[in-house]
């Protein structure tokens, strides 16, 4: 009895050994930063910038002045996911359903050869393809004339489909590699035609997948500052752009971190009714996380 | 991208052409020495064989293997950072930025690492009363002379009767349009943003920069380009957000699309300016009739620099005349050093564009220290992005 104890002891003991360090990982670079920025939040911008204490919600009061930056997030981020969905589910299906086993392996790899380089760059490079002297011009040719795509909306969903998709493309892909392709043969053998197969049996079974790459792309798009301020011409101006400015430029700190503060908050919101929707729609047994 | 004069060998004729002005004593030996490249091949021969390079290798001595250098793009040459890092062995890790208020940010949050950035003049005062920058031991940097740089452009390194950093350049924030694209000859601020909602507009580039954007809305009201007035700034709020339908973009890095052919306007520094008439001869620079910014640089050590030897050496460094005019050569901006200037060759060194006549510069002003830490100025600029 006393010997057993004393080995339960010792294994709580292990276990708290074995997960210090992501506590201590998860209270020193998550926790506490949160907590500093919630505590910023409610200061007063010191007279040449950056923090000074104080108690005030004025901040908060503020935040209708950054109003067009969280609508073009807010509209932008999740027309950027669909968008991203609608090109990578193809991709994805092709290269899990239709590609001989040669070739698979190849184009995956091209799918992440991007990601070698810096996204930077990688976005840099798309100023000179939709400048101008880029696609305007190859579109003049055949008769379109004064074209301008570089710094719209239209640009930055472009560079958004181009820096993401290898994240949609992925969990799709995962999700359609492992689905079982008896189902596929049996809904055939009842005679259900392809495109009906397709939205019964394919799409469904991989919703996993598009569920995880829309909740990648989403969360990440709606801290996105990059391809806004690059292919937007910094008039496409998302709440990452606000936040760059106001640390970087203006230096007013607490409205940044009462702005942060509201981005965080609306995630939460936005993901939490997500995922309730998805887990009552697939049922608890296939829920994602 | 950049030309490089004096990278370039000299040609033939060039070469006995100033050679014969050499003689007849027109121009200097030094200056001779700069133009032929004669003065860089002996440095590097002197560099290559230490011996004969004594008197530079000692002043510098040990200094460790790093620098940290804060600066601006396009701003510097290379030859002369790798030629830094041979005589001394510290290597230059270069961080380039937008705006002084971005730099600020960095060194008011802490912990950059940096041991020389680039201030301009308007910012300097704030950095001393922020005891973010370091006074000078000029007896450290010999090659600085004060009594070669013009007050006008140097004055601001000193505060409180100490000296804080030494000047790097000088020039002119005015704009840039293409002729060809633009036949109105706009001559001011006012026609720069009357095109701009006009006949050009989807054409225009305003800079990601409080200063000079704002400044040059204030000018085009008729206002001072350093206002902090709530009502001046207010009505330049409404002249910014009233364009922004018609701007192409907001960005400081407006060369790109200048050269596309894009935009049609931009605010513009004149080195800039330079550069992009060198491969356009249809941009041209102007200074606005109402107003607008002229401006200097320096090089300054922040107060926590880890290299402080290493950051003296290149500052001593980058003062000697020959690397200056080797820098002015790359980035197109004025020496403020007239030894420097001397060294130019006469295409730069008349350049209207760097050396504009002194009457087009009278209505200029140099920026104020409290429109860097001004509120109203940088919600004003928040306020028109996120318009």
């Amino acid at each position: 009895m006393d010997n057993h104890k004393r080995k339960r002891k010792s294994e709580n003991w292990l276990t708290a050994v074995m997960l210090a360090p992501t506590f201590l990982w998860f209270l020193f670079m998550l926790i506490l930063p949160l907590v500093v920025i919630l505590v910023f939040s409610f200061g007063e911008r010191a007279a040449v910038g950056g923090y000074a204490g104080g108690f005030t919600f004025e901040h908060y009061a503020n935040l209708s002045s950054r109003l067009k930056a969280f609508q073009n997030t807010m509209t932008i981020a999740p027309l950027g996911t669909l968008l991203c969905l609608l090109v990578a589910y193809p991709l994805a299906y092709y290269l899990a359903l239709r590609v001989s086993k040669k070739f698979k392996l190849i184009l995956l790899v091209l799918v992440i050869v991007p990601f070698w380089t810096s996204l930077l760059v990688r976005t840099y490079a798309w100023i000179f393809i939709l400048g101008g002297r880029g696609i305007p011009t190859l579109l003049e040719f055949i008769g379109f004339e004064d074209v301008s795509l570089i710094n719209t909306q239209g640009a930055v969903l472009i560079g958004i489909v181009y820096g993401y998709l290898p994240l949609m493309v992925f969990p799709i892909f995962v999700s359609l590699e492992k689905l079982d392709r008896r189902l596929l043969e049996a809904s055939n053998d009842l005679g259900a035609s392809p495109l009906k197969t397709f939205w019964q049996v394919t799409l469904p079974l991989s919703m996993p997948g598009i569920a995880t790459g829309c909740m990648l792309v989403f969360i990440l798009l709606m801290g996105e500052f990059l391809i806004p301020a690059f292919l937007g011409g910094g008039k496409v101006y998302f709440i990452g752009n606000a936040l760059v400015d106001l640390f970087l430029q203006s230096r007013n700190w607490p409205f940044g971190a009462a702005i942060s503060v509201t981005l965080v908050a609306i995630m939460l919101i936005t993901v939490t009714f997500y995922m309730r929707m998805l887990n009552s729609k697939t049922g608890r047994d296939e829920s994602l996380m | 991208m950049n030309k490089n004069n004096n990278d370039k060998p000299i040609t033939a004729t060039k070469f006995m052409k100033e050679l014969h002005r050499y003689r007849k004593g027109s121009i200097s030996r030094r200056h001779f020495l700069g133009v032929t490249g004669l003065g860089t091949a002996m440095a590097v021969i002197g560099t290559a064989m230490p011996s004969l390079y004594s008197n530079q290798a000692n002043a510098f001595g040990d200094v460790g293997d790093r620098l940290i250098f804060a600066t601006w793009p396009n701003y510097q040459n290379q030859v002369n950072l790798d030629e830094y890092t041979e005589l001394t062995g510290a290597h230059i890790q270069v961080n380039a930025f937008g705006s002084n208020e971005e730099m600020l940010a960095k060194l008011q949050a802490g912990g950059t690492g940096w041991d020389v950035f680039v201030p301009t003049n308007y910012t300097i005062s704030n950095y001393v009363e922020l005891g973010l920058i370091q006074e000078l031991d000029l007896s450290r940097i010999p090659n600085y002379d004060a009594s070669a740089n013009n007050p006008k452009f140097s004055d601001p390194a000193t505060v409180n009767g100490k000296v804080y950093c030494v000047p790097k350049n000088w020039g002119t924030t005015g704009f840039i349009v293409n002729s060809n694209k633009v036949t109105s000859q706009p001559k001011s601020w006012k026609d720069f943003f009357d095109a701009t909602m006009g006949k050009a507009s989807g054409h225009t580039i305003l800079h990601d920069y409080q200063l000079t954007t704002i400044g040059a809305a204030l000018c085009a009201l008729g206002y001072s380009f350093n206002s902090i007035d709530a009502k001046e700034l207010g009505e330049a709020e409404a002249l910014l957000i009233k364009s922004k339908p018609h701007l192409f973009a907001i960005t400081s890095d407006y060369q790109p699309g200048m050269r596309s052919e894009d935009a049609w306007l931009s605010i513009c520094w004149n080195g800039d300016g330079t550069q992009l008439k060198n491969d356009m001869p249809e941009m041209q620079y102007v200074i606005a009739s109402d107003g607008g910014e002229i401006w200097s640089d320096f090089y300054a050590i922040p107060t926590d620099a880890p290299h402080l030897d290493a950051a003296y050496a290149f500052i001593n460094f980058m003062q000697d005349p020959y690397v200056q005019a080797r820098d002015a050569a790359v980035h197109g901006y004025a020496p403020t050093d007239a030894r420097a200037i001397a060294l130019q060759p006469d295409s730069l060194a008349n350049d209207p564009i760097l050396h504009p006549a002194l009457e087009l510069m009278n209505g200029l002003e140099f920026g104020a220290a409290q429109t860097m830490t001004d509120p109203i100025r940088a919600e004003v600029m928040a306020r028109f992005k996120s318009a």
